[in-house]
């Protein structure tokens, strides 16, 4: 039957072909689909490794909503991504200063580049350094310029998520900038002419064609950022150490990777991976319904 | 003509004002990383280290594996990218130039993948990865990226549908060239560009990993430089010694910022398409 549907050509044709798609599709496989539907499974369980799992029925998920810590960690996710916003106004305005022919602008570009490609531990130390409450620089400089006597940093539960902001904005804002500077160039310059012409003035330009025309590019921002912001651990895990004053830095993540890798609770730890995996899930196709109502297309 | 002048100098000073802003921690850093431990603490702080010592370097040098951790970063990076790119390469040809059956459904399914966060799949792999016995080695960090990464597929898929013409590869048909050849000689050297972004996304990513390695390596001599250097906050922050620790954190930085200065064109063109694109 498939001599007569394929040529020999075609045979071996199709041969290659499902070679070549082989290893992705394998990989998600083994790597992807059968932890997923394990993990399901274990989120069932009540398992430490060492001795074999017993079921838990519903017992870990019941669990995780009678701890305040798995609300505190959320609410501190969700706090962080106040900075995604902010992080956003201050790239595009960047970016449209740069987008000028001036003196020096690809080094420059390349220092606001730099903390986005450091590694992220490294990054982490320095800042702790840099806010130490008593010797770090920046409360010595709020001293000496403003008189200020700055806070403690990471130390106190108030401020840790506004450092993390802080911390966050400096190593975030340089990506985001070079995308919007990519935005703002494939932007044709007849439709500002068009607008000058009709006696459109600076701002009327900036709010009617700038950042309309970029909204692929402030979707593109804002779905990574959520997503990234979603997982964030690594800084936390230098910055805010064993969670922060009364966990006020522990993000989901991080309260997910102490119950799987501190306590061994595998059950109750895969248990809260997958609230927030769903939690990402929805949070993701919310954005992408909403994205017809405001981002525009061409 | 004016206005534009003067607009130009008010955003060269911005710019520049948070190009400072951007900078001085680094450089802070490498000050820190320099002074004696006596002299940490004075305030005011002092920018130019007095007397300055490489000492600090050559102490954390000695006192942590970190040529182990260079290694084993460099393995996983070498191996994963060499290989997970060019098994991407291939499904991306597949996918882009060709028409086979389930070729949508399999497509979509692989982009699915990309929605299941890592922290889902984190613990289920852990387990199935320690019954192999794997844990402590750089196994579990390596295998999983030789299968190729879909989000490279789907950016090389678009990148071919656009540099690729279908006719070379009728052309090649006709004359007699065998799939494989097609790929190896035609499509790989088109995809040449896409790659090389596609490697330096790449290499920042495995570089600066953290989580994966975290769980997985114990041994000191079997860290990755992330894990290595992490490891050193608990070693040192107890005995305030931030010069110590900044010199491990300048250690840690390096070879990214040397191979950044090398490849930015690449590192800025390939963020900057994936996020037009993507």
């Amino acid at each position: 039957m498939t001599t007569t549907k394929f040529s020999g050509y075609r045979r071996k044709e199709l041969f290659w072909l499902y070679l070549f798609v082989a290893p992705p599709v394998l990989g998600f496989l083994l790597f992807g689909l059968a932890p997923m539907l394990f993990s399901i499974y274990i989120s069932f369980q009540n398992w430490d490794m060492l001795t074999s799992p017993t079921s838990a029925g519903l017992g870990n998920y019941k669990e995780l909503l009678q701890d305040e810590k798995v609300f505190k960690s959320l609410f501190n996710t969700v706090y962080l991504m106040i900075g995604i916003p902010i992080g956003m106004v201050i790239s595009l305005l960047l970016a449209i200063l740069m987008n000028r022919p001036l003196k020096g602008i690809s080094f420059m570009r390349t220092i606001y580049y730099l903390p986005v490609i450091s590694p992220i531990i490294a990054v982490s130390l320095l800042w702790q350094w840099i806010l130490n409450k008593d010797y770090g620089l920046l409360n010595n400089l709020l001293w000496d310029w403003f008189g200020i006597q700055g806070p403690n940093w990471l130390g106190d539960a108030d401020w840790v998520k506004p450092s993390l902001i802080l911390i966050g904005l400096w190593g975030g804002v340089g990506g985001n900038m070079v995308l919007y500077l990519a935005g703002l160039q494939s932007i044709a310059s007849s439709y500002y002419e068009a607008a000058e012409i009709d006696g459109a003035g600076a701002w009327h330009k900036f709010t009617k064609i700038t950042v309309p025309l970029l909204t692929p590019i402030h979707f593109f921002v804002l779905v990574m950022g959520i997503i990234g912001a979603f997982q964030s651990f690594s800084q936390i895990y230098v910055l805010a150490v064993d969670g922060g004053p009364e966990y006020s830095g522990a993000t989901i993540v991080f309260y997910i990777f102490e119950h799987a890798f501190k306590y061994f609770n595998m059950g109750y730890a895969s248990a809260a991976a997958w609230l927030l995996g769903i939690l990402i899930f929805i949070v993701t196709l919310i954005q992408f319904k909403l994205s017809n109502k405001w981002v525009y297309q061409d | 003509m004016k206005q534009q002048k003067i607009a130009n100098i008010w955003s060269f000073l911005i710019l520049l004002a948070g190009t400072v802003f951007m900078i001085a921690p680094f450089l802070w850093t490498l000050s820190t990383s320099m002074k004696d431990q006596r002299n940490v603490f004075e305030i005011p702080p002092k920018w130019i280290p007095e007397p300055a010592t490489f000492g600090n370097y050559s102490d954390v040098w000695e006192q942590s594996p970190l040529l182990n951790g260079f290694a084993n970063s460099l393995i996983i990076v070498v191996t994963v990218l060499t290989i997970g790119l060019f098994v991407s390469a291939m499904s991306s040809y597949a996918f882009s130039k060709f028409d086979f059956p389930l070729k949508n459904a399999l497509f979509m399914g692989l982009l699915g993948t990309m929605m299941i966060p890592y922290s889902v799949v984190m613990i289920p792999q852990y387990i199935g990865f320690s019954w192999l016995n794997w844990v402590d080695t750089l196994l579990p960090l390596i295998i999983p990226g030789l299968f190729g990464n879909i989000v490279v597929v789907f950016f090389l898929r678009q990148y071919l549908s656009g540099a690729l013409p279908n006719d070379l590869i009728e052309a090649a048909k006709i004359d007699g060239c065998s799939f494989p050849r097609i790929f190896w000689s035609i499509a790989l050297p088109v995809m040449k560009p896409a790659l090389a972004a596609q490697a330096a996304l790449g290499f920042m990513g495995i570089w600066n990993d953290f989580l994966g390695p975290l769980i997985y390596l114990h041994t000191p001599e079997n860290q990755t430089i992330q894990v290595l250097i992490a490891s050193m906050q608990a070693l040192y922050i107890g005995q305030s010694n931030y010069p110590m620790i900044m010199a491990a954190a300048v250690i840690a930085m390096i070879p990214v910022i040397l191979v950044f200065f090398f490849c930015q064109r690449y590192f800025i063109e390939s963020l900057a398409i994936s996020g037009i694109k993507g």
